[in-house]
């Protein structure tokens, strides 16, 4: 009889009902794109934020950072390290507790060599770096990593060089500024020489607008053959997904052993810069790794900030949803007053004549939020094209949550409709007193 | 013996005295016919009788149970199990066919039993309109619907307002004749009434007037029109 009632309230309510599903379809589609955004704003705002630069920076124990950043090699001071990190450690970073954090990671060899163009040499610092390179972790994992994926927004004249090996001949970048004074463009040939010398193929002329238009960017292994330094770079760049500093980071990247044994293991499993920088300490020997604060703090809070804005604008959307939902469920209740007041009048307890309407709108409400769910995939889409560039990832943890949502908003939406029912009189809607 | 006894019954709605001191038995079995001019307090002794309201003071007393005292949910029990209810506007469920308007008070009283239900239209004469909606059905029609409701789970009073206010002459006859076999059959009926000719079914009228009982009648058997007026049966308020 229950669903006999059900049946027909809902098909003889079509149109309210439809006024429903389509209020719980709009809230639903909303927080469905918020959601599968929000899962998945972490990569995307992280691919925008590559251009604050790295923000973790690992130098051999010992060696100054001064040189890690490219400002320190300016005029004379073109860093000529004594200290180095070990090339076949690299894919370790891959290990780490927070491996899926490290979005990418280039490592360098520095150093300052003779650079012959068509007519003119000048001396430069070179940098030996991976462009794109492709190796498997010992996790298994196939990994591509290099400065063309973490310096994407240089402008590039001419294409990407390709790391190539020494069985070839090699192909690099150089600076705008020292292709100027080599007179070389994209195609060129230049010789580049310290302890010995080899030609690179420019492929591309690289404007940054910083320091990097001044070098020289050569394939590791070919500046760790004109340097006589085989197997070494000078530092690591890496760019991570970082959760924002608090005082317990802030605390543990001062002293890590200053922190209790359950607040140790609440940083370590956080993806603190600090407890990431300190995780690759443990797998790079004699390693120090430094946090650039100012792009990790910055990163971690627009990464905070954006997700919060998800989150509020999913509340957002279903507070909206629910008052609308109550309102349309009011309006049903008072329009069939007499046909609850008969209810009531023939002996159907509060409870009985709540659950009626609680399944009505909860099922109708179902429909709506199924129907908002696969909408709200397709905005998900539409924001990560519109904003992002790329497709938003569908999460299935966002399924429970759109549907635990939507009866919370059902439920919510209930709410006035039965406390009208709870006062609702029989002799008041059947007799008029 | 009496199945309900209203006992010093007054009703206020904020100035206005509804019922004043009213004092009233019913008997197991009678057939008892409420009259009185609009706003003389009928459809407040209705629902006051029918648990859908409670006295501001007096006692009732149903089948020897206090109802003043009872809660809301505790009246919807004796509704439920004791009460059937019919209504000059029939209040049937739109969406629902004429079984299964009868179906819904089996529902909220215990179980359904379909053929139980078709049994009780048969005995209204509308088992081959068991399958029409109310929409489908002509007043007269929806009224033995409202009565087939009102039997189906056997109560031991059954409360009738208005019950041929809406109809014309041939489907009240065929109304009354309902009334008058589950009279025969023992059940205890009030009916509230405008119409002279419902009353005189009755075996007893009360006339209310100002809230107040005025005046009860009693039939005699065996004549057709008269009645006399039973002065040990006048329930004055006296106090008033």
């Amino acid at each position: 009889m229950f669903f006999r009632m059900l049946t027909g309230a809902l098909l003889r309510q079509r149109g309210r009902m439809a006024m429903i599903a389509l209020t719980m379809a709009l809230g639903a589609s909303i927080s469905t794109a918020m959601l599968n955004v929000m899962f998945d704003v972490g990569d995307k705002v992280n691919q925008e934020l590559k251009s604050y630069g790295a923000n973790l920076v690992v130098v051999p124990r010992g060696a100054s950072i001064l040189g890690d950043l490219y400002g320190a090699a300016e005029g004379d001071e073109t860093p000529k390290p004594d200290k180095f990190l070990a090339e076949e450690e690299l894919p370790r970073i891959k290990t780490i507790f927070w491996a899926f954090n490290i979005v990418d990671f280039a490592p360098y060899l520095d150093t300052k060599a003779l650079i012959r163009g068509p007519g003119v040499t000048a001396e430069a610092p070179v940098a030996g770096t991976w462009f794109d390179k492709r190796f498997d972790a010992p996790t298994g994992e196939s990994v591509e990593t290099g400065i063309a994926r973490m310096k994407s927004w240089w402008d590039v004249k001419g294409s990407w060089a390709e790391d190539g090996s020494p069985c070839c001949e090699a192909s690099g970048m150089i600076g705008a500024n020292l292709a100027s004074k080599l007179g070389v463009g994209p195609g060129d040939k230049v010789f580049v020489s310290e302890k010995s010398e080899a030609p690179v193929t420019i492929k591309g002329v690289v404007n940054s607008g910083g320091a990097e238009d001044d070098w020289l960017f050569a394939p590791l292994w070919l500046v760790q053959g004109i340097s006589g330094r085989q197997g070494l770079v000078s530092r690591i760049e890496a760019s991570a997904l970082t959760t924002p500093e608090n005082d317990l980071a802030r605390r543990a990247a001062r002293d890590p052993n200053s922190l209790s044994r359950h607040e140790w293991d609440t940083w370590y499993c956080t993806a603190y810069i600090s407890s990431i920088a300190y995780q690759i300490e443990e797998v790079i020997s004699n390693s120090r790794a430094k946090p650039v604060l100012q792009v990790a703090e910055s990163e971690g809070a627009i990464l905070q900030k954006t997700q919060l804005l998800m989150l509020l604008l999913t509340a957002l959307s279903m507070a909206c949803a629910s008052l609308a939902i109550s309102n349309l469920v009011t309006a049903s209740v008072m329009e069939r007053s007499a046909e609850i007041g008969l209810i009531k009048a023939v002996g159907a307890s509060l409870f009985e004549v709540s659950s009626l309407i609680i399944t009505e709108t909860m099922i109708t409400a179902l429909v709506g939020g199924a129907a908002g769910y696969f909408a709200g995939m397709g905005f998900a889409q539409l924001i990560g094209h519109t904003v992002f560039g790329s497709a938003i990832a569908a999460r299935m943890v966002v399924i429970p949550l759109v549907a635990l949502l939507v009866i919370a908003v059902a439920v919510a939406g209930s709410l006035p409709a039965i406390r009208l029912i709870l006062s609702l009189r029989p002799a008041e809607v059947l007799h008029g007193r | 013996m009496n199945i309900l006894e209203l006992k010093d019954i007054s009703m206020i709605y904020g100035q206005v005295r509804a019922l004043s001191n009213v004092c009233l038995s019913v008997g197991q079995g009678e057939w008892l016919a409420i009259m009185g001019p609009s706003g003389s307090g009928k459809t407040t002794m209705m629902n006051i009788i029918g648990c859908m309201d409670k006295p501001s003071s007096g006692s009732v007393l149903l089948d020897g149970e206090e109802l003043s005292k009872l809660t809301p949910s505790e009246l919807t029990a004796i509704r439920r199990d004791k009460i059937g209810l019919i209504f000059q506007q029939f209040h049937l469920i739109t969406y629902l066919t004429a079984l299964e308007n009868v179906m819904v008070a089996q529902y909220y009283h215990s179980m359904t039993d379909e053929k139980e239900a078709l049994l009780a239209l048969e005995r209204v004469g509308l088992a081959d309109r068991a399958k029409h909606l109310p929409s489908q059905l002509s007043g007269g029609e929806q009224q033995r619907v409202c009565i087939a409701r009102a039997l189906i789970n056997y109560p031991r009073l059954i409360l009738a307002d208005e019950p041929t206010g809406n109809l014309d002459e041939t489907n009240e006859r065929i109304v009354l004749n309902i009334l008058r076999g589950l009279h025969d059959a023992g059940t205890t009926i009030i009916v509230v009434t405008h119409d002279p000719e419902v009353a005189f079914e009755a075996d007893r009228t009360v006339y209310l007037e100002h809230g107040r009982v005025a005046d009860v009648v009693k039939k005699i058997e065996g004549t057709a029109a008269a009645c006399a007026s039973e002065a040990q049966d006048l329930v004055y308020a006296a106090k008033a």
